[in-house]
Order: structure tokens, then C-alpha cells, then sequence
């Protein structure tokens, strides 16, 4: 099995009210380093034999038009991941 | 006047819908997701709730049921269609509206009487407010901050596509009234207090409060929503 994995953000621009929560709690466990928190998604998506390019194509298709909102969002990455990394995607 | 209403999995509000069509004068006709029928009405209601539990975006995993490959095509050919909150955000990610819908800016589910200013009264479902009339009806939403970049706003603005306003009444609660955590900023965060569009051709109206809950004495802060239903009846009548 071949697995692609897309990752979606918020653009930049576009305020994000989970990363803001998460960013709020952070220093309550003593993390005070870190300013700012934008949260993104990722999908991982899984075919039937080795990941072609037609195979990303159709991810990237897919990413466009149903897994992201291109008003809001951008899509940041859509890549392969080589077997060894399958069990870590 | 048959006027249809669509349930989605997950739509909550579809059948307080149908029954303001019917207290308008119309008669509802009950459209199912999974139906690529229209079912000749004359126009249609994308009802409130959680379609598709909210999943992935709101809206967006209705927007590719089969009702929707009718429906698209049909409102850009002029089919009249309200998106009531959810439904607002089904035309938002159907495009059929620009914009879209994400988390309100303080991260609270909110539900409240809300003050409208109806921006646009020429649209199929405005046409019985007056220009700029002040309205009450019912909010309640988790993902209602409306967004946009500034050129699409802007835009928006200059062909008086915004359909409603939400009215800020400015930092102080009146004296005597409620204290109010919105009495000095809209309840969501929306861009320019928007909170409700309308395309190009005044078809297709989406808002973030529900008409469909303000139509009856004794329930609901007013009878402000039935404007909406009797607005559509006429539009229809006369196209």
C-alpha cells in the first residue's frame, strides 16, 4: 500500500481561534516560549499499490477541491511517504 | 408556491423551515440529501444545523451530496435559495456565495436574540423589509465568524451585495437592559459586521441567524422572520 499525505493550514491572514486556545494554555504548563500557535490538518491518504504520479495528481485534485477551502486555506504539502515512514504518517 | 427544504444528515432546523413556508403561505416540499431531484419547486431553504457533523469544514462535505449537483446549476440559473447558518456555509462552500465561514472569534457557541440591519431589501428574500429596517431574530452558532479577503469585502461592499449587518450598539448596555458581552462588537467576529450576502443576481441569500425561529406569537423575539417567506412567495410569483 502507498500512502500521501496532505497537509492544510489556515492562511496566514485568516485569524485561528484553535491555535490561539492552544497558544493561551501552553504557558500554564510552563511553556512561555512560544508567541504564537497556528493549528493545520492532516489527511493521510491510502491506494492500493505504489504511490505514481497519477496518484498524486489526483491527491492534489482532491486536496484543491474537497480537503481544503483555497478562501481560507492554503495547501501547504502534498507528498509520498516512502514506506519506512508509513507507520510514523 | 412550492418551496423545498433539504435535510442533510445532520440538519437540525429544516422542519421549524417548513413550517414557516407554511405559516408564509407556501407549501413545503421536503428535499433529501442523497435526491439529485429538485422536485419542480420554486425555490429552495438550506436549513440550519450540522450537516455531516461539521466534519472537515462546516458545509463542506454537504456540499458534494447529490441534491447539491441539482441545486448548483439551478441557482445560477436564478432558482431563489436562502442558506439559513448552515446553510450559509453549504453556498459558501458551494461557491454559490463568496466568503467563508470559520470558528467564532471567542471559541463559544452562541445562541441569543440578535439585532439585524437589512442591508439589501432587493433581493428575493429581503423584498418585504424596508431599506436599512432594524430586525430581531435568533443566533446560534459555533462557526459564524463570516470571512474574506479585503478586495472580495470591498467588493462586496460597492454592489451592496451585504444583505445584513449586525447592529453594535456601541460599549454600553442600555440602562435597565441585560448586560450584554456583544454590546460593543458582533457576537462572532465577522469581517465588517457581516451577516448575511447575496450573489450577483439576488437570488441566492445566505445569513448566520435563523428567520425561520422568529415567525410566530409567542415563540421568538419577533415576527421579523416571516419577512423572509413571504418576500420569496412574491419574488416567485412575479418572475
Amino acid at each position: 500500500m502507498g500512502i500521501v499525505v496532505v497537509d492544510v493550514m489556515l492562511k496566514s491572514e485568516i485569524l485561528d481561534p484553535q491555535g490561539k486556545a492552544v497558544a493561551g494554555a501552553l504557558p500554564r504548563l510552563g511553556f512561555h516560549q512560544f508567541i504564537d500557535v497556528r493549528q493545520g490538518k492532516r489527511f493521510v491518504l491510502t491506494v492500493e499499490g505504489e504511490v505514481t504520479e497519477q496518484v498524486l495528481a489526483a491527491a492534489r485534485e482532491a486536496a484543491e477541491t474537497m480537503l481544503s477551502n483555497p478562501v481560507i486555506e492554503d495547501v501547504v504539502a502534498v507528498r509520498a511517504v516512502p514506506q519506512a515512514e508509513e507507520s510514523q504518517a | 408556491m412550492r418551496i423545498g427544504v433539504v435535510t442533510f444528515p445532520g440538519s437540525l432546523d429544516d422542519h421549524d423551515a417548513q413550517r414557516a413556508v407554511r405559516v408564509a403561505g407556501g407549501e413545503p416540499v421536503s428535499l433529501w440529501h442523497g435526491d439529485d431531484s429538485l422536485r419542480d419547486v420554486d425555490a429552495v431553504v438550506l436549513p440550519g444545523g450540522f450537516s455531516y457533523g461539521d466534519y472537515l469544514r462546516a458545509g463542506a462535505i454537504a456540499r458534494f451530496a447529490p441534491v447539491m449537483s441539482a441545486l448548483i446549476p439551478a441557482a445560477r440559473g436564478g432558482l431563489p435559495v436562502l442558506g439559513i447558518c448552515n446553510g450559509f456555509q453549504i453556498l459558501c462552500e458551494s461557491h454559490l456565495l463568496v466568503g467563508a465561514m470559520i470558528q467564532n472569534d471567542h471559541r463559544t457557541f452562541i445562541c441569543r436574540e440578535q439585532r439585524l440591519r437589512v442591508e439589501n431589501s432587493g433581493t428575493a428574500w429581503t423584498s418585504d423589509f424596508a431599506q436599512d429596517e432594524e430586525i430581531t431574530i435568533v443566533l446560534k452558532n459555533q462557526d459564524g465568524q463570516y470571512v474574506a479577503d479585503q478586495h472580495t469585502l470591498d467588493q462586496l461592499e460597492g454592489e451592496g451585495r451585504v444583505a445584513f449587518r449586525y447592529v453594535v450598539h456601541g460599549s454600553q448596555t442600555p440602562a435597565g437592559a441585560k448586560y450584554d458581552r456583544f454590546a460593543d462588537r458582533n457576537p462572532n467576529g465577522s469581517y465588517r459586521d457581516i451577516a448575511g450576502v447575496t450573489n450577483e443576481r439576488g437570488n441566492v441569500v445566505g445569513l448566520m441567524p435563523h428567520p425561520e425561529h422568529a415567525i410566530e406569537q409567542g415563540y421568538g423575539p419577533s415576527l421579523d422572520g416571516l419577512k423572509f417567506f413571504t418576500s420569496v412567495l412574491k419574488s416567485v410569483v412575479n418572475a
